[in-house]
């Protein structure tokens, strides 16, 4: 089994996010993996470990991108490539798609494909669809549960109303949400080889593509309205008249 | 300006959130559902009940079961060939998947999960909230078709009028077989993210006198099970009593969990991390229960009860129950 596992480097979700003249403003917190990103590392780690093969760590984005390729090698990850280019500073979910699509295809006679199901930043949750898509293997988002036997994966995927539990044969691309594994923690050796690993960047040229047009553009930033509401305590002799009471307000909300 | 509506359904039933995106367009211009699926004849009514003024159909044996690529593909050679300004799916695990897909076919751009939505020069101009609802940012499209997913509730719901009609058109069904469904296994209760009303815990519950933690949230959560379920709700958790085991996953607010906007959160034992603020805070009413008159849960809240949530909420079903005649 050859597995790659796409990872990004994003804020940690306790990061304070403000934004000043338009622009975002955030405090010095050291950045992390995405933590959904673990989870697609560990369902990576369990299928190389049940079934033989590699798994190699891939990101996009400057040196920052190291952050999440070097926490997938400590992790257990054989080796990482980063794609990054100066062209590259503004990309839409799409042109990040072709990118991950171009660099997959580069790396050859690859089977699987793991995502975490977003990026706590951008919140899209596009991105595995659209790397699928491009690459023409079926796309199983949101599995919870995986497992591949003799070239056909089964995933059961968390959808609305439960579970959907769907079979493709391989090469497919996977997102994995929380449900799957508790994600295992890096090893002291995993980290020594993580912090001496030098990690190879592949450019727009070595991938044979253009400079991406995004389609879609960030524009300005804002605050969300803030809640100007004062908190109204309710008190009471007894949980029931303090019910009765917040029971009353509710009411007169007019939402029910 | 003419509009698509993807129509998000399960086996047929569609979720009230496509209704809301159908109400947007409507007021953008004409607006014409695409339904994909199996035995649609109720839902193409639906449709139509809630304002379509076109439906454009794909109703196959092939398309019963909800499947990505053939779902996909169908829609992207229907819209190649029409050529629609816009196309609008609900967030929903389906409609965010096929628009992602969609776009990736039509080389089109996407914005997903937006709250608000206008069409003006360069193009389509939305608002969405990023980094788990802490910020917003504008984000402009200019490609035709531009593609959106809407969150749900943040668009109204039209009202329903019941016998309208309008022309059905049939589109070619591309039943591609990349993959095939082998089951379900479906879950009760209200879906967090449709729910009017969400009845949430958090490390309170794991707090009870003689009661270690599992037994203390097992019954807490009954406890908030009983409120939610006299509300119509669901019930929701913090990351904490996750992360601990004892509520499964699917009921997790937050930033690394769902991102909600019922009209009544009742937030019950939740201190109100700043993951969890983002992932709760545009609840149009939001009630604290807890036993620390410190918790941040209390500067977003409207009304707050300081006490033992294991006596405030039943009693609270109970009045809620007396007053609402249930």
């Amino acid at each position: 089994m050859k597995i790659v596992v796409c990872v990004k480097t994003t804020l940690p979700s306790e990061a304070q996010v403000r934004v000043e003249g338009g622009q975002l403003v955030f405090d010095n917190t050291p950045q992390i993996i995405n933590p959904w990103d673990e989870y697609a590392v560990e369902a990576a780690l369990q299928q190389k470990e049940a079934l033989g093969g590699t798994v190699t760590a891939l990101s996009l984005g400057n040196e920052q991108a190291n952050v999440a390729l070097k926490h997938a090698l400590a992790m257990g990850a054989d080796d990482a490539i980063r794609i990054g280019d100066p062209a590259l500073a503004a990309i839409d979910t799409l042109a990040a798609a072709r990118l991950l699509a171009a660099a997959i295809r580069k790396l050859g006679g690859v089977d699987l494909v793991c995502f975490g199901r977003q990026a706590i930043d951008g919140d899209s949750g596009v991105t595995p669809a659209q790397t699928a898509r491009l690459l023409g293997w079926p796309a199983l988002t949101l599995a919870s549960a995986v497992k591949i036997e003799a070239g056909q994966i089964r995933v059961e995927r968390s959808i609305e109303e439960g579970r959907q539990i769907v079979t493709a044969a391989l090469p497919a691309v996977l997102s994995v949400v929380k449900d799957f594994a508790e994600p295992r923690y890096p090893t002291f050796m995993g980290k020594r080889k993580a912090d001496r690993a030098e990690i190879p960047v592949w450019s727009l040229a070595d991938l044979g593509l253009p400079a991406p047009a995004a389609l879609v553009t960030w524009g300005e930033f804002s605050e969300p309205p803030r809640r100007t509401a004062q908190c109204e305590m309710i008190a009471g002799a007894s949980p029931a008249e303090i019910a009765e009471k917040l029971a009353d307000k509710i009411l007169a909300e007019k939402i029910l | 300006m003419n509009i698509w509506v993807y129509i998000d359904h399960f086996k047929g039933t569609p979720l009230p959130v496509s209704w809301e995106a159908l109400g947007l367009a409507k007021r953008l211009g004409n607006a014409a559902a695409v339904m994909l699926g199996n035995h649609l004849d109720e839902a193409v009514q639906a449709a139509f009940d809630f304002g379509a003024d076109s439906v454009l159909l794909a109703d196959d044996p092939a398309l019963a079961d909800y499947r990505a690529e053939a779902f996909a593909s169908t829609l992207s050679a229907a819209a190649a060939a029409q050529t629609p300004d816009l196309l609008l799916f609900p967030t929903t695990s389906r409609g965010r998947e096929v628009a992602a897909m969609t776009a990736a076919d039509l080389n089109a751009g996407l914005l997903v999960d937006v709250t608000a939505l206008e069409v003006a020069a360069p193009g389509v101009v939305a608002t969405r909230p990023v980094y788990g609802g802490k910020v917003l940012v504008r984000e402009v499209c200019a490609s035709k078709p531009a593609l959106v997913t809407l969150r749900g509730r943040a668009f109204p719901k039209p009202e329903q009028q019941t016998g309208r009609s309008g022309p059905v058109t049939k589109i070619e069904v591309k039943a591609e077989t990349q993959t095939s469904v082998a089951g379900y296994t479906t879950s009760e209760g209200v879906s967090l993210s449709d729910a009017n009303v969400i009845v949430s815990g958090g490390r309170g519950l794991t707090v009870f006198p003689g009661l270690d933690e599992k037994s203390a949230a097992a019954k807490g959560f009954a406890l908030l099970g009983e409120l939610a379920a006299v509300l119509n709700g669901a019930v929701g958790a913090s990351r904490a009593v996750v992360d601990a085991g004892f509520i499964p996953y699917a009921h997790q607010v937050g930033q690394t969990g769902k991102l909600v906007s019922p009209d009544l959160y009742i937030a019950c034992g939740i201190s109100g991390a700043i993951q969890h603020l983002a992932g709760m805070r545009t609840a149009k009413v939001i009630v604290a229960i807890n036993t620390d008159p410190h918790a941040p849960i209390f500067q977003v809240a409207q009304y707050g009860v300081v006490g033992d949530l294991y006596q405030i909420v039943p009693a609270l079903t109970a009045a809620l129950k007396k007053k609402l005649g249930k």
